[in-house]
């Protein structure tokens, strides 16, 4: 974009604040239960003020007092003000980065790997404008980021000004919540009613947009504001009668799932999870979105649900008796065909937010609260229930592990000598183990990177789920790396995906944020090049990015160009090795292309549009849940492709 | 005949209040009928009173997702027999000399007024239910309606007590 105004010298990258540091906005630790968030003390940092400062200066010492300590942005006309004294914070890291939507992604992936707040900073116009996709993705996901943009100056709003844009109208329906200041007096409260809103209840990103003039205007700065949002009245403590009506259920079902979404991650409430689920014996699947809440390793853990899920997760699923959903939404890529699903489960659905309970699927028993509360309060209630009633669960047991040693989660080698991306994924996994943090983009490296990484720790699995971001990993793993620079952080990436974001590899490079990226390049955008396969009659329509054919771009030369190590491998063998190698370089970013077979599939699959019944475990390998008849049903697989077709499932 | 039901949204009074509620029913699908909005007794605090369709989504997804809005204070539900419901309508009837008694007959019937006055046309203001006023209406269709122009609808429960009171600070 250009501007009319010059932009200013950057500073040069500052040291990493410590990881752990006091004071840091975390979710959970603002916010009192039960109280109205109407008072100072919801408001973390040290008081300070009343001093005259101009409105920029208000800023950045709001954004210092609340302790965001990385804020990813790119400066120009508008925000302009805001950068001068950005210059002078000791603990404000501006982290300086190519594209407003790395910035975006950046404090997305800072705030999943940390917990903590993420911010990104643009200015007015096409600053702004490009925010709108990591804000989108961050409210889909329930991300807590901040967002501040600069504004035109408030005598030029609505003249369709130079790199003017209605922001807060624009993504009113991809944040949680906006606001436009136009008062430099308004500054920290905007700041601190904007952390509060990104962080509690249902997390979400929230926009605040700042006029020129009010970041140039003269006014005081006093710290803690008074927060004033008599709307905002998140319900954290659950409602003890529906603790225990659950507690009754799940202490009676023979057929129960402890059904795990993200919720659990955000709300810190894994060692909760662990405990209910080890009390009661009940099988326990992840979600996309909660990859790490349960670890892989556990002999409890079924895998995965949905459209890619492992058969025994969509079958214990199917064929449930209860389902324990806790803080997840009954997403159409979980539940496939909703008609269908779960036909014999009665429903408990614990969530924060109380929009999302019987909004696809009517609760039997819906609990609002949060839930590590619920998880806490419904581990007391089922221990109590347990001294009348245990649930013999030994049959279900047999059944789920049936499915799962019939139906293990694998992959083929391709026939043509190619490398097998599933398993460069799996073992970059049992290389950089479960310490790591792995941030994924879009298709079928995301879904692989689902399967074949094992997680065993909470906020280990970065990804864009509910919108489908292709172009999240690169910078979402810079903002982790930035939030935790003591992590090693993979980005598990398509060559589709990288060749939309890596520029912000520039950024890391510059910044010291070494990150490792992993580019599995199939030639191909692979995910709606599998659908063609399986839907399209193998009509090929502008799938083949000639990343193989022509190798254009040359990743490896890309990566040297932007300051990073580039490495390849095009064969088994070598795969360990470079591997390793990336593992010992920590000065640098380093990005390996992994040049991969076109045609490996994600495996098992339900077809859009199919109820989960019909999930095929491989290519014409369907196991039929009625019974125990587990033969192939070929015919049933081609009725199921064709039904797909006819509603032209998309992506 | 569709199901409706009335809603009484208590809001912040903040620029872009309007386009958040309007917003969301428009990207959620539901379906307003009315939707009208003003003052309040506490200064600060605005009132939409909003008649929405339930057809596709039930109430409570309706309510839930108003609630999320942060500048959504309260929303109160207004069964028809507990509250007072009404509509503004004004309209401009062809009314000339022949007609005109029998189109002012047709006023008093509905306890409505005539506001303005020209030789070949009246403008009536009349208040009242949805059905009250459409029925007006088809009373004046034959002598041939020029103009019309409706509130939305406006509503308050009966009986003594306030919504608004325990949300005032």
């Amino acid at each position: 974009m250009t501007t009319a105004t010059p932009r200013p010298g950057t500073p040069g990258p500052k040291p990493a604040p410590p990881p752990g540091r006091a004071g840091a906005p975390a979710g959970r630790q603002n916010g009192a239960p039960g109280q109205r968030p109407e008072n100072r003390a919801d408001v973390p940092g040290p008081r300070s003020g009343p001093e005259q400062v101009t409105g920029a200066q208000s800023l950045v010492r709001s954004l210092e007092s609340i302790g965001c300590d990385t804020v990813f942005g790119i400066p120009g006309g508008a925000i302009l003000p805001a950068y001068d004294p950005l210059l002078d914070s000791t603990s404000v890291r501006h982290v300086l980065v190519r594209h407003e939507q790395g910035a975006g992604h950046a404090a997305t992936g800072y705030a999943q790997a940390t917990g903590r707040v993420g911010v990104c900073m643009a200015t007015s116009g096409p600053g702004a404008t490009n925010l709108i996709t990591p804000l989108a993705d961050a409210h889909m996901d329930s991300v807590p980021v901040v967002a501040i943009t600069g504004q035109v100056a408030r005598p030029l709003i609505g003249t369709d000004a130079f790199q003017e844009a209605d922001i807060t109208g624009i993504t009113m329906p991809v944040t949680k919540h906006n606001m436009l200041v136009t008062d430099a007096a308004e500054i920290p409260r905007a700041i601190a009613e904007a952390f509060h809103l990104a962080a509690t209840g249902r997390p979400g990103p929230v926009l605040v947009d700042i006029s020129k003039d009010a970041l140039q205007a003269q006014t005081t700065f006093s710290w803690p504001p008074e927060l004033k949002l008599p709307g905002y009245r998140p319900t954290t403590r659950p409602h003890g009668k529906q603790i225990r009506e659950a507690a009754r259920l799940v202490a009676g079902a023979r057929k129960p799932v402890l059904y795990v979404g993200g919720g659990v991650l955000k709300a810190e409430a894994s060692a909760e999870l662990r405990e209910l689920a080890e009390l009661t014996n009940i099988p326990v699947v992840t979600t996309l979105m909660a990859r790490g809440a349960f670890p892989d390793s556990h002999p409890q853990h079924v895998g995965m649900p949905g459209m890619h899920g492992t058969v025994a997760a969509v079958g214990a699923m199917q064929k449930a008796d209860l389902l324990i959903a806790l803080g997840a939404r009954f997403d159409d890529r979980v539940t496939g065909q909703l008609s269908t699903f779960a036909p014999d489960a009665k429903i408990v659905h614990a969530d924060i937010d109380p929009a999302e309970i019987s909004k696809n699927r009517r609760a039997d028993v819906p609990i609002v609260g949060d839930c590590k509360e619920i998880l806490a309060e419904l581990v007391e209630a089922v221990r109590a229930e347990r001294e009348t009633t245990v649930a013999d669960l030994t049959a279900w047991w047999a059944q789920l592990d049936h499915w799962r040693s019939t139906f293990p989660l694998g992959y083929d080698w391709p026939d043509d000598g190619s490398l097998s991306p599933q398993y460069v994924i799996e073992r970059i996994g049992a290389i950089a183990g479960p310490e790591a943090l792995y941030a994924a983009g879009v298709g079928q490296h995301q879904m692989w990177a689902a399967q074949f990484v094992k997680y065993e720790n909470p906020r280990t699995w970065l990804n864009s789920g509910g919108l489908g971001t292709m172009g999240y990993a690169v910078p979402a793993a810079m903002g982790a790396k930035a939030g935790a620079p003591d992590k090693v952080v993979w980005a598990i990436d398509g060559d589709g995906c990288f060749q939309m974001t890596n520029q912000e590899l520039a950024t890391c490079a510059i910044e010291g944020i070494p990150i490792k990226v992993a580019v599995i390049n199939n030639g191909n955008l692979g995910m709606v090049r599998q659908w063609q396969t399986l839907f399209y009659e193998q009509r090929y329509s502008n799938t083949d990015l000639g990343t193989h054919k022509h190798r254009i771009p040359d990743f490896k030369l890309l990566a040297e160009a932007m300051g990073c190590v580039g490495l390849r491998v095009e064969s088994k063998d070598d795969v360990d090795r470079v591997i390793r190698q990336a593992m010992e370089i920590n000065d640098q970013p380093v990005v390996i292309d992994f040049t991969v077979g076109a045609d490996a599939q994600v495996w098992p699959m339900v077809a859009a549009g199919t109820g989960n019944d019909e999930v095929m475990a491989a290519r014409n390998i369907r196991p039929l849940f009625e019974g125990d008849e587990l033969s192939p049903g070929v015919d049933e697989v081609s009725e199921v492709t064709e039904r797909a077709l006819e509603e032209g499932g998309s992506q | 005949m569709t199901e409706t039901h009335t809603l009484s949204v208590l809001v912040e009074d903040k620029p872009g209040v309007l386009a958040r509620v309007s917003g969301l029913f428009s990207r959620r699908g539901f379906n307003i009928i009315s939707l009208a909005v003003g003052q309040t007794e506490t200064p600060g605090i605005s009132r939409m009173t909003i008649v929405v369709s339930v057809e596709d989504f039930p109430l409570e997804q309706v309510t839930k997702q108003l609630n999320k809005l942060i500048n959504v204070i309260k929303i109160v539900e207004l069964e028809p027999a507990a509250s007072v419901q009404r509509e503004l309508l004004l309209v401009k009837v062809r009314a000339d000399a022949g007609v005109r008694s029998q189109v002012l007959e047709t006023v008093q019937l509905f306890r409505a007024k005539v506001v303005d006055v020209a030789p070949e046309a009246l403008t009536i203001e009349a208040t009242g239910t949805m059905d009250k006023l459409n029925a007006l209406l088809r009373m004046l269709e034959p002598y041939g309606i020029r103009e019309m122009v409706q509130s939305g609808m406006v509503a308050v429960g009966r009986g003594p007590r306030s919504i608004t009171a325990a949300s005032a600070r």
